[in-house]
């Protein structure tokens, strides 16, 4: 925050956000709070039920596809770091949308939000292509065609924490994309020229960062470890 | 209504905010109300009706163990098979005892408590027109609505209402053939509940949201009334705790419908065989349960403990007793209330070196509260005390408080709860500590702002008779089952006269169910109190009637949507002068005089 010249009495004063932030932002900060220990709940969860069981599937074994790569191709998390990069450059490209948003620059929010909207979709697409292999696979809730690294058979809970947390996280995303029209709509209706102020693109920016950093630990939790 | 108060433009720069009182129609003032007050009595009188719900099954359930061998045809009259032959069935004894805590602990003391308090009293009490975001709060309330009716239509699917205990611990959550509840009931259940969680976020984030950001000029945050402060820790535990519980029904919805094994392993079902789940944990769900259940005792408790320091202080005519102090404790107790979710667990195979940590969290937590009850005490202390109803509701408050805490640095200690864990002990220690202290607190809160709410006053003597019979009663239902619990008798327990052990509690079982019935009477008595006096009352002619300093006093009587007339009051003084330099009480909008002495 930049350090405002209002002229402050004593603590704050009253009628003024403590960190002068405003309120619906100060909520958006709360809910944040609030879903964070959603997903951490569900990642400690499966933290817990992964290191008490004996095995576990290699990820570079099961994600080791590629979309329209011939038969046979091993790629391991290659297109879930395709993935990722989609969903960080969509972060970048709000940021930017937020920036023109306090430069009152109508176009370039316009043009960042698209960009924002593409990847939002780019990457639940993606997904979408990921899930569709995984069940041709015969991978599903209560299913796991996958055996453990060191070759026994693994519990099905591989698979009910993949599809939960991810088709969890996945959701997120597509309500973001949902927020993210609805700004652009407004945008392009000149909703918040006439209020003066982009905040509403700030409030859907903080909540797409927050997507996204979610997807660094799902990626982490179940690609990478 | 009297005032209108006009809405001026506006105050705080806030977009959402430029509704007027123009035309009313029934339906967006009684009905879909934006109105913080409206909304605050709609959570009270949705409260309201499950309490006297949730009460009558507990007289029922009551009435089988106080009565075991008893028939009473009016039972099957009232409950059809489940009340076969004038007994009430073992599923329907176990529906209701569900029921009967899931009723209590969320519908009634967190949505009742919380909803009603903290949305009628945080702007109020803060200085603002309304909450942060009025459509929000309206939306709270209808997801609670839709919760209630949901669980509500659960008790009348034709397998009845879920029957595995207000916690839903697998199996018997998880699998649907795993009794009669566990089918259609449960998915009410779970429905009802993710309902209830989406109304209380809406909720919370509009506290915080209010009590942060649209408080008057001058009205610091070391100027809130405790109340305030109390809602607030609330506010944030329900937003923190409730998104984890959240996290477990999703588990156990995939667990029910989607052949998951999220809780489930190695289950062996006589007449079916082993079912195929294996690698899940049932534990795990106690243990994301509770971390929601924990700071879930605190979400029912701090609000009456604020509302408790209101009026001890009102009506002691003196400040409260370390103000700072009982921030801190707030504070305190806000922190442990997530740290110390296993001590619920201590017998269910948790690491013992685990259990050892949970006890040393557990027993911290009696610091901040003894920090609260000695300040309420010292507040009492040599004060020029008004016993008024809601004066002796939270001098009730701090007796329960004690003699309940007192039994929970028992159960605190994992050895003794290899012992009392599941035994009547437990049921006296949180019935007391939470359930009828925070019981005692929302009567104390309705005594003391019911002329605020409705402009008219409440019947003292009904309100006294009220006070001892509850009191006397409380003690009298849950004073004995400690010494049950400590002779092992069980909970949940459908029939103990059939153990030759627990036949000598036959009659004083018999006498607490005798008492649970009269006290169930009595809160009948306070609610032909609280409907007649809205109608019939006396009418209210000071608009401080309790000579409070707090800003919800200098309202006009019956406040219209925006609460004051004109410009908003600004603060300049916490809301504790009582008895200063002689003078009886001194509004919080009282500028600080030349001569004044420093507090």
């Amino acid at each position: 925050m930049s350090t405002a010249t209002v002229e402050t009495t004593k603590s704050w004063g009253g009628g003024k956000s403590p960190f002068n932030v405003e309120y619906g932002k100060l909520m958006m900060w709360y809910f944040l709070m609030s879903d964070a220990f959603t997903f951490g709940a569900f990642l400690i969860s499966y933290g817990t039920i992964r290191f008490s069981t004996n095995g576990w599937p290699d990820p570079n074994e099961v994600f080791r596809s590629f979309p329209f790569a011939p038969e046979g191709v091993h790629a391991p998390l290659v297109f879930v770091s395709v993935m990722t990069f989609i969903l960080i450059v969509s972060s970048v490209t709000m940021v930017l949308a937020v920036k023109a948003g306090h430069e009152m620059d109508k176009k370039s929010v316009v043009k960042y939000m698209i960009w924002t909207i593409i990847g939002g979709i780019a990457f639940l697409s993606c997904q979408a292509w990921e899930w569709n292999h995984l069940h041709h696979e015969g991978a599903w809730w209560g299913r796991n065609p996958f055996l453990n690294a060191d070759g026994t058979a693994s519990s099905t809970n591989f698979t009910n924490y993949f599809f939960t947390i991810t088709g969890f996280h996945g959701f997120h995303v597509f309500s973001g994309v949902i927020i993210n029209i609805i700004m652009l709509i407004m945008t392009l209706m000149d909703k918040f020229e006439q209020r003066g102020h982009y905040l509403m693109i700030e409030k859907a920016g903080l909540y797409w960062h927050f997507v996204d950093l979610v997807w660094v630990f799902v990626f982490t939790c179940f690609y990478l470890v | 209504m009297s005032h209108e108060a006009v809405l001026h433009g506006d105050a705080h720069g806030h977009d959402d905010h430029g509704h007027h009182e123009h035309h009313d129609t029934f339906l967006t003032k009684y009905v879909f109300s934006q109105d913080h007050k409206m909304i605050a009595k709609q959570f009270l009188i949705t409260g309201m009706v499950w309490a006297v719900l949730g009460g009558l099954m507990s007289v029922l359930f009551r009435l089988q163990l106080g009565y075991p061998d008893s028939t009473f045809p009016f039972l099957e009259d009232l409950l059809g098979k489940w009340g076969k032959g004038g007994r009430i069935t073992p599923e329907a004894y176990y529906a209701l005892v569900t029921t009967h805590g899931t009723v209590l602990v969320f519908f009634v003391l967190t949505a009742g408590l919380s909803g009603t308090f903290a949305n009628f009293l945080i702007p109020l009490q803060v200085g603002a027109r309304d909450m942060a975001s009025p459509f929000m709060n309206m939306l709270s309330y209808w997801f609670f609505f839709a919760a209630s009716i949901v669980m509500l239509s659960s008790m009348f699917v034709e397998t009845g209402p879920f029957s595995g205990g207000w916690t839903a611990y697998p199996p018997l959550s998880a699998l649907g053939d795993a009794s009669p509840g566990s089918k259609t009931g449960m998915d009410l259940w779970i429905i009802s509940m993710a309902l209830f969680v989406v109304s209380s976020l809406l909720g919370g984030l509009n506290y915080i949201a209010t009590i942060l950001n649209m408080r008057t000029k001058g009205m610091s945050m070391t100027r809130l009334p405790l109340t305030i402060w109390a809602l607030f820790f609330t506010a944030v535990l329900g937003v923190l705790s409730f998104p984890v519980l959240f996290s477990g029904f999703i588990l156990l919805i995939f667990d029910r419908n989607f052949g998951t094994s999220f809780y489930l392993s190695d289950i062996f079902v006589n007449g079916v065989g082993a079912l195929p789940n294996e690698g899940g944990s049932a534990i795990l769900y106690q243990h994301l349960f509770w971390f929601l259940g924990h700071p879930e005792v605190y979400i029912i408790l701090l609000p009456a403990m604020g509302m408790v320091s209101e009026i001890l202080s009102i009506n002691s005519r003196k400040p409260i007793f370390g103000y700072m102090a009982m921030i801190g404790s707030l504070f305190a107790i806000a922190i442990l209330a997530f740290l110390v979710w296993a001590h619920h667990m201590f017998v269910t195979g948790l690491n013992p070196f685990l259990g050892s940590v949970f006890v040393l969290l557990t027993l911290l937590i009696a610091v901040p509260s003894a920090i609260k009850v000695f300040n309420w005490l010292t507040t009492l202390w040599r004060g020029n005390i008004r016993f008024t109803p809601a004066m002796l509701f939270a001098i009730g408050f701090v007796s329960l408080f004690i003699s309940g805490g007192l039994t929970g640095i028992w159960l605190g200690n994992s050895a003794l709860d290899i012992h009392l864990h599941d035994t009547y002990f437990v049921i006296a220690h949180f019935h007391i500590v939470m359930g009828v202290a925070s019981m005692f607190g929302m009567f104390a809160g309705i005594y003391h702002w019911f002329p605020k709410m409705y402009g008219k006053q409440l019947n003292n003597t009904l309100g006294y008779i009220h006070f001892w019979v509850t009191i006397a009663g409380a003690y009298l239902i849950f004073w004995p089952m400690h010494y049950e619990g400590l002779a092992g008798m069980p909970r949940r327990y459908y029939d103990f006269s059939i153990w030759e052990s627990f036949k000598q509690f036959g009659e004083l079982n018999k006498f607490i169910s005798l008492v649970s019935m009269i006290v169930f009477m009595v809160q009948l008595l306070f609610l032909f109190n609280f409907f007649y006096s809205i109608f019939k009352g006396r009418k209210l002619t000071n608009q401080n009637p309790w000579d409070a300093t707090t800003l919800e006093w200098t309202a006009p009587i019956n406040p219209g949507h925006g609460n004051w007339v004109g410009e908003i009051p600004e603060v300049h003084r916490w809301p504790y002068d009582y008895g200063k330099d002689g003078v009886d009480f001194i509004a919080q909008t009282t500028p600080v005089g030349a001569d004044e002495s420093q507090h």
